[in-house]
């Protein structure tokens, strides 16, 4: 008796996360996947099983290929970057200055801010005869240009954007993995002669590993996931030249209503993140050292 | 030549001085302990000579050369931690030879370099792991073979030994000792163990509050403690210091090591000192007696186990040469010859 009400306290403490995780994630998720195989329900016509058949238009569908290319160009023009710069203004501002909390506040700023009012701050910076970037290369006496509204440099501004936007939160876990870092390793180091450069390379590299590895997965869904600033800044255009997966799924889904067509798209989407993760820890983690 | 040498050495943080002018200084090949409670500033010391920390005034020469401005590199010597800093992710290997690969010697030195520190160390099994997966007392190995393949003729350790067990701080103290001596190198080691101090060094050098106490040998700092607070940090237990006026005289303190009291058989009536046991100690070897005499304790170490009850009375004799005796006001030596006390013994 008093194992059976041990064991109802039990779920019922479970329960309201149970709850939340299947209504949310897991049922989603499966029903994604399901709907995926069906055609979309439209007033009297329900939706009838149709196979492979969204799959085969996906591939035959000129705009997912191209928001899948802007997406790769996207992903390997922010990720790379932005982890560098965030382990280089970790470096920096785990050293000895003055300011350094005002520093470290400041390169978080833009993690604290709301995506549409960034957005909508690097909207004026953007804009064409009168926007700040406008007004600098205005005055060097460059010929006006309309950044976001011209398809090869479209892409490259939403890359400025989302690097000055996630450098800051990385530099966050670079930095408490810094700090992890005991000093008596460096002191070591400079005892046996190794400069700055060479320790850096040689220890505090190598240490940051898993610091690097779960930044870098993070990196890679952020690319995958980015929708509020291309909804505030060009809205996929000109010419799908700013379109990214799920701009183009949020599109599919509920401009188009063409939720079966969304809902194979996700499954794409889900497969790739899912591959990419996958990825990153088979190969990096034989090489990376946890403490 | 000395091999090192500080002259005058503070290093101040604002006001507050963690080293105050220092000044001492070690021959070639010796073996010298920096030696003092926790804050009186002989690891500060210990990491001015290394360089990594500044002096804030007075020099520091190694091997005669001024290297008070120098980078730690550039002072040629070596270091062991208290915490190791072995580098985790590196192997054994890897972590001994980090600094000769960073000076670009040749990987064929470098391999001979490694065999002879491994064989020395008993570690050659080891190379291939990380500092994770071996012991805490072959991580230490691991860290001073790291310091002796620089062949560096200055070693400095900073309490090396603090993070191991009893048993293996013994084996360790003797194979340091053992290690540099077999070396010939000139050793600077901090330690707050006055037993590692004792057993180990050439030289002590006694600290407290950032000034040095007492320079001297350890049989030295034994038989002729300059002040109260050295008798008091010497010995296992350490020396009874007083005040017993009945003794000595007003103004004195009575210096007396728990190993030089015994206790009178009772033939000789009314002589020695009467004190009351408050406990005994037994250690195998010998025993601990606590004594009470008057508002005093007293602790005398005697042979073997003693059949003596709580409570019951005991007369405790000494040497007249077994005492030591410190002014009560500055807690400095006063030398015997110079007073004329009648010593109850």
């Amino acid at each position: 008796m008093i194992r059976l009400s041990a064991q109802v306290h039990g779920w019922l403490l479970l329960l309201p996360a149970m709850v939340l995780l299947a209504a949310f994630t897991h049922y989603p998720a499966a029903a994604t996947l399901l709907h995926s195989f069906f055609s979309t329900p439209k007033g009297e016509r329900p939706a009838v099983w149709v196979g492979l058949d969204n799959y085969q238009g996906m591939v035959e569908d000129p705009v997912f290929w191209q928001a899948l290319t802007n997406n790769l160009w996207f992903a390997l023009g922010t990720i790379p970057v932005s982890i560098g710069l965030a382990m280089l203004m970790a470096v920096w501002v785990n050293g000895k200055l003055a300011g350094r909390g005002f520093l470290r506040m400041a390169y978080f700023t833009p993690t604290v801010l709301p995506m549409i009012a960034v957005a909508n701050i690097w909207l004026f910076f953007y804009t064409p005869t009168y926007g700040l970037l406008e007004q600098v290369t205005g005055a060097f006496g460059l010929p006006s240009h309309n950044w976001l509204g011209t398809q090869n440099t479209v892409l490259g501004c939403l890359i400025v954007v989302t690097i000055w936007k996630e450098a800051g939160f990385f530099m966050i876990f670079y930095l408490a993995a810094l700090q992890a870092i005991p000093p008596a390793l460096a002191e070591a180091a400079a005892i046996e002669g190794a400069g700055r450069w060479y320790f850096f390379r040689r220890v505090v590299f190598p240490l940051l590993m898993p610091t690097t590895l779960f930044v870098l997965i993070n990196a890679v869904i952020n690319s995958f996931r980015l929708v509020e600033h291309i909804i505030v800044m060009t809205k996929g255009g000109p010419d799908n030249a700013s379109a990214l997966l799920l701009y183009y799924i949020y599109e599919v889904g509920f401009k188009f209503w063409d939720s079966a067509y969304a809902s194979t798209l996700t499954v794409v989407l889900l497969a790739i993140l899912a591959s990419a993760a996958i990825a990153q820890f088979v190969f990096l983690e034989k090489r990376t050292h946890y403490q | 030549m000395s091999a090192i040498r500080l002259q005058e050495v503070t290093k101040a943080w604002g006001e507050a001085r963690a080293v105050d002018s220092v000044s001492f200084e070690t021959a070639a090949g010796r073996f010298a302990v920096l030696l003092g409670p926790s804050g009186c500033g002989k690891s500060t010391t210990l990491r001015l000579i290394a360089g990594l920390e500044q002096v804030t005034a007075g020099r520091v020469l190694i091997a005669g050369q001024d290297v008070t401005s120098l980078a730690p590199a550039a002072r040629r010597i070596s270091m062991v931690f208290q915490s190791y800093a072995l580098f985790p992710h590196l192997s054994v290997a890897e972590n001994i030879l980090f600094g000769l690969k960073v000076r670009g010697v040749p990987a064929a030195e470098q391999e001979k370099r490694l065999k002879r520190v491994a064989d020395l160390l008993g570690i050659a099994k080891l190379l291939e792991r990380k500092p994770s997966q071996i012991s805490g007392g072959q991580q230490q190995r691991v860290a001073l073979g790291r310091a002796i393949i620089a062949e560096a003729s200055v070693c400095l350790m900073d309490e090396p030994l603090s993070n191991l067990d009893a048993q293996l701080r013994h084996e360790m103290r003797r194979e340091i000792r053992s290690l540099q001596q077999e070396l010939g190198m000139t050793m600077i080691y901090v330690t707050h163990d006055q037993t590692e101090a004792m057993s180990m060094a050439d030289q002590v050098v006694l600290m407290k509050e950032g000034r040095i106490i007492q320079n001297a040998s350890p049989a030295e700092l034994y038989a002729r403690p300059v002040s109260a607070f050295a008798a008091r940090f010497i010995g296992t237990p350490p020396m009874n210091v007083v005040s017993l006026p009945s003794i000595t005289g007003e103004g004195l303190l009575l210096g007396i090591r728990p190993e030089h009291i015994r206790l009178d058989d009772g033939r000789n009536k009314g002589k020695g000192v009467a004190a009351q046991v408050d406990a005994v100690e037994y250690l195998g070897a010998d025993s601990l007696v606590t004594c009470r005499v008057g508002a005093e304790i007293l602790t005398v170490r005697l042979p073997g186990q003693v059949e003596l009850k709580r409570s019951s009375e005991a007369r405790l004799a000494w040497d007249p040469e077994a005492v030591h005796l410190f002014d009560a006001a500055s807690g400095l030596r006063v030398e015997r010859e110079t007073h004329t006390v009648v010593l109850t013994t």
